[in-house]
């Protein structure tokens, strides 16, 4: 079998002209409700998770804001409020519902968060990354040699210890380079909503924007690597 | 607005719950009793569900059904090592366990259908008024094909099953509209059969399940069959009987065991005992709660697993969790609460009844899909991730678990070589990397218009409902069209199965209606009869020698109707004993009221 995941999330044109009340007809300004007839509308399939819950692009995103947006549109979209409607109205409320869920599942973590929105603005998804990322090249292949080696040791050798030792220490420079590529996540995260809020359209506001995206690109795929890489390390170690 | 009940249909024991003013009340039977047994005789006089099937337990094993809940959305396989205390036959036809009771052979709906239809006519008496639709609850971790087996069933008890509800969200859904708590709380619900946990954040009416986690196959009927194997192996060595070739035996035994468990959440010892069959004597044991403790602190300890990943699933850690709350009716062991105090590092809840918490939250979210209650509302999620099967035999996962529900997710699908005319899809649940260790759900055929490879574009798109349960929808990109599915579950029944079954069950209902008002009717000529001898008691002496003749004939008139068969001979003996007791009647109201003008008086005069 064939199959590929379909990327509902690589369109950059959002749909906000107005367009008609499935139900009466009349003229709806992306509201969710029609004012005269007050039937559900549906939300467009083409809209991003952003709108979808009444947010700016940004991605700092007050935690607390965003759920009560979600319990409040949770409240406005849920089948169990459609159960005495029509069936049209009973399934918007079904589609709408789970066009919400996935909404708020992916802002509410900020790395699902940038990703998604790499996505909207850079176009394409992130390159899932299958090699080391150039400047940890040798040290990574250096440690998957290590890796082996103590994989096919035995664990009653003399040089287990030194095997055991060598790897704990590599674990230990990979977490902190984790952490420092967070703290570099979270300046970019900075640097991208203090331009967003400036709001320039000047040739050097376009320059800093491909910039910072290019950046997250690049840390968000070396951070899955190292991760996996990490994980991978700490169960090796873990399992003896 | 038509009003809808909820039902707890629980492995042991099934409620039925309705909303009064805002109030969810548990519907009591004619005893008074809140639970009804999920047992189901077949007797030669018809069907008896609830206390009076479980007598049959040990009268006639072989054609009384129990615990059928877990065999709901099973195959034969799935319960191999756990028919030594099944006294009933089972069989296998189509991925449905089949149970043979004589010359028939009934599907595990079937039968839970036959409890539920108890249910129906219980809220229908109670109500007078006529019962259509319901929400039933199901374990958590319930698949997709339990959850379908419990809406067939449903069906074929001839309600709409307007929702499929979790156990412990139904749980917290009561639990929070009494206490109205805000916050995170850890709801952990362990039945007669089945075990879940549930972590959810109560904010402002919204109950939002973070994450949930379970075993289908852990509850109190695995902590019964512990002791029973003491009781089986000591009456092995100390009188040389194997118990296991006496099927009504077996099942005393069993009813044994669970009462020396119940007994031991309270005493620290207790004495189990049981007839030995062939009239060899009686043996007791006695049994401490020590005992039982030893004999099941690894059925208690597997619970913790579960528990602990439901919070790292929630993100969470113990501390985080501000209240636990226990849920059916083997939370009462002392050990479990112990155990569970342990895991979270504060006392349990346990002053809601866990035994009625769940149909009192199924009346509840019966309201608010009513639109009675408007201001709660419960997100739910899928306990188990969905995907679907590719190369080399892994499955790809489309909806993690703990994703909120309802959830959906659009595949794109094509063709390989030139001109293939469909694609087989094989739809998986489960958490495993491989095909083989995840449960098969459903298998379709997609169907594509012969064109050269990779050029059909077809849309599929998953969506879990509110229920929890899975629709599949399909569109050729291409030409806009939509395709209709036909989905043929691993290990359900099919549509056409379901609806001979609803047919059946209606062809049955005149001969299971005849049945109940015999065993209705001969209930409350007992109670007559009781009622008469007492009232003889008190006013005998008030009446004359002839009229107490007459009230002495007209008994046993009503006594010999009871030992027959025909519900309206009965009715007819119990007006005539009525009309013969109607001065008797009046002479003792004339007497008490005396009594009570006297004492009134003796009361003014002091």
């Amino acid at each position: 079998m064939d199959h590929h995941t379909h990327n509902t999330t690589g369109r950059r044109e959002l749909q906000m002209a107005r367009s008609m009340c499935w139900h009466c007809q009349s003229e709806i300004a992306g509201e969710y409700f029609c004012e005269r007839c007050v039937k559900v509308q549906p939300v467009s399939k083409e809209l991003d998770y952003f709108t979808c819950l009444g947010f700016p692009r940004r991605l700092t995103i007050d935690q607390n804001a965003l759920e009560a947006k979600f319990y409040e549109l949770s409240r406005a979209f849920h089948p169990d409020f459609y159960q005495n409607k029509s069936v049209a109205e009973q399934a918007i409320s079904l589609d709408n519902s789970a066009l919400l869920n996935t909404a708020y599942r992916t802002l509410r973590d900020p790395i699902q968060r940038a990703e998604y929105l790499l996505d909207l603005e850079a176009g394409a998804a992130k390159e899932i990354r299958t090699s080391p990322p150039a400047d940890l090249f040798e040290e990574i292949i250096e440690l998957q040699e290590i890796l082996d080696e103590y994989r096919a040791t035995d664990r009653t050798s003399e040089t287990e210890p030194k095997l055991r030792a060598k790897l704990q220490s590599e674990r230990v420079a990979l977490e902190h380079r984790q952490q420092s590529m967070e703290t570099q996540l979270q300046q970019l995260f900075s640097q991208w909503d203090a331009l967003q809020d400036r709001g320039e359209a000047t040739v050097q506001a376009r320059v800093e924007r491909d910039r910072i995206l290019k950046q997250m690109r690049e840390i968000l795929s070396n951070r899955t690597y190292v991760r996996n890489i990490v994980n991978d390390l700490v169960t090796t170690i873990a399992h003896t | 607005m038509t009003r809808i009940v909820g039902i707890d249909l629980g492995t042991t024991n099934s409620l039925v719950a309705y909303m009064d003013q805002g109030t969810p009340r548990v519907i009591p039977g004619r005893t008074g009793r809140s639970m009804v047994p999920s047992v189901v005789a077949m007797t030669d006089n018809g069907l008896i569900v609830g206390d009076s099937a479980k007598e049959h337990l040990i009268r006639n094993p072989e054609r009384t059904i129990y615990s059928v809940k877990r065999f709901m959305g099973k195959g034969l396989a799935d319960v191999q090592g756990e028919l030594a205390y099944f006294p009933y036959h089972l069989t296998e036809q189509g991925g449905v366990i089949r149970i043979k009771v004589g010359e028939k052979a009934y599907s595990p709906p079937q039968i839970s259908a036959m409890i539920l239809k108890e249910l129906k006519y219980r809220a229908e008496a109670h109500l007078g008024e006529n019962i259509t639709k319901a929400v039933i609850t199901v374990p958590a971790y319930f698949n997709d094909s339990q959850r379908q087996a419990t809406k067939d069933a449903g069906m074929i008890a001839g309600l709409e099953v307007l929702r499929i509800i979790n156990e412990p969200t139904a749980a917290s859904l009561a639990y929070g509209l009494q206490k109205r708590t805000q916050g995170t709380i850890a709801v952990y619900d362990l039945g007669g059969g089945t075990f879940d946990i549930s972590i959810l954040k109560l904010k402002n009416g919204i109950f939002e399940v973070l994450a949930t986690n379970g075993d289908t196959h852990l509850g109190g009927d695995d902590f019964d069959h512990r002791v029973a194997d003491l009781l089986i192996k000591d009456v092995r060595t100390q009188h040389g009987i194997d118990l296991a070739s006496y099927p009504d035996h077996m099942q005393a035994v069993r009813l044994e065991a669970e009462q020396a468990k119940i007994r031991l959440s309270d005493e620290f010892k207790t004495t189990a005992t049981l007839e030995l069959p062939d009239g060899k004597g009686r043996f007791t044991r006695e049994v401490t709660r020590d005992q039982l403790e030893s004999m099941t602190t690894d059925l208690i300890d597997r619970t913790l697993g579960p528990c602990r990943q439901a919070l790292k699933d929630a993100g969470l850690t113990p501390d985080n969790i501000d209240e636990v709350v226990l849920v059916g009716g083997s939370t009462r062991m002392p050990l479990v609460r112990q155990r569970v105090h342990d895991l979270f590092g504060k006392p349990p809840h346990c002053e809601l009844n866990p035994d009625e918490v769940v149909a009192l939250g199924a009346a509840v979210q019966a309201d608010i899909l009513s639109g009675g209650t408007t201001d709660l509302l419960l997100l739910d999620v899928t306990p188990l991730s969905l995907g679907i099967e590719t190369m080399g035999g892994v499955m790809s996962s489309l909806i993690r678990r703990n994703t909120t529900i309802p959830a959906s997710t659009k595949e794109m699908f094509t063709t390989y070589v030139d001109g293939q005319t469909g694609v087989d899809i094989h739809i998986l649940q489960g958490e495993r990397e491989l095909v083989k260790d995840n449960r098969s759900l459903a298998r379709f055929r997609l169907k594509i218009p012969p064109l050269p490879a990779g050029v059909p574009r077809i849309e599929v798109t998953f969506l879990i409902d509110a229920n929890g349960i899975l629709n599949v929808s399909a569109r050729d990109v291409r030409t806009g069209e939509t395709q209709s599915i036909a989905v043929k579950p691993s290990y359900g029944l099919a549509d056409e199965e379901v609806e001979r079954m609803i047919g059946e069950s209606f062809k049955f209902a005149a001969e299971d209606l005849r049945a109940r008002q015999l065993i209705e009717a001969s209930t409350e000529a007992e109670a007559m009869l009781r009622a008469t001898e007492k009232a003889l008691k008190q006013g005998g002496h008030l009446i004359g020698e002839q009229e107490r003749s007459a009230i002495r004939a007209s008994m046993v008139a009503l006594e010999s109707a009871k030992a027959g068969s025909d519900h309206k001979v009965i009715r007819a003996r119990m007006t005539e004993l009525e009309q013969t007791t109607h001065h008797l009647a009046e002479v003792l109201m004339d007497t008490s009221l005396k009594e009570a003008l006297e004492n009134k008086k003796l009361s003014e005069i002091t």
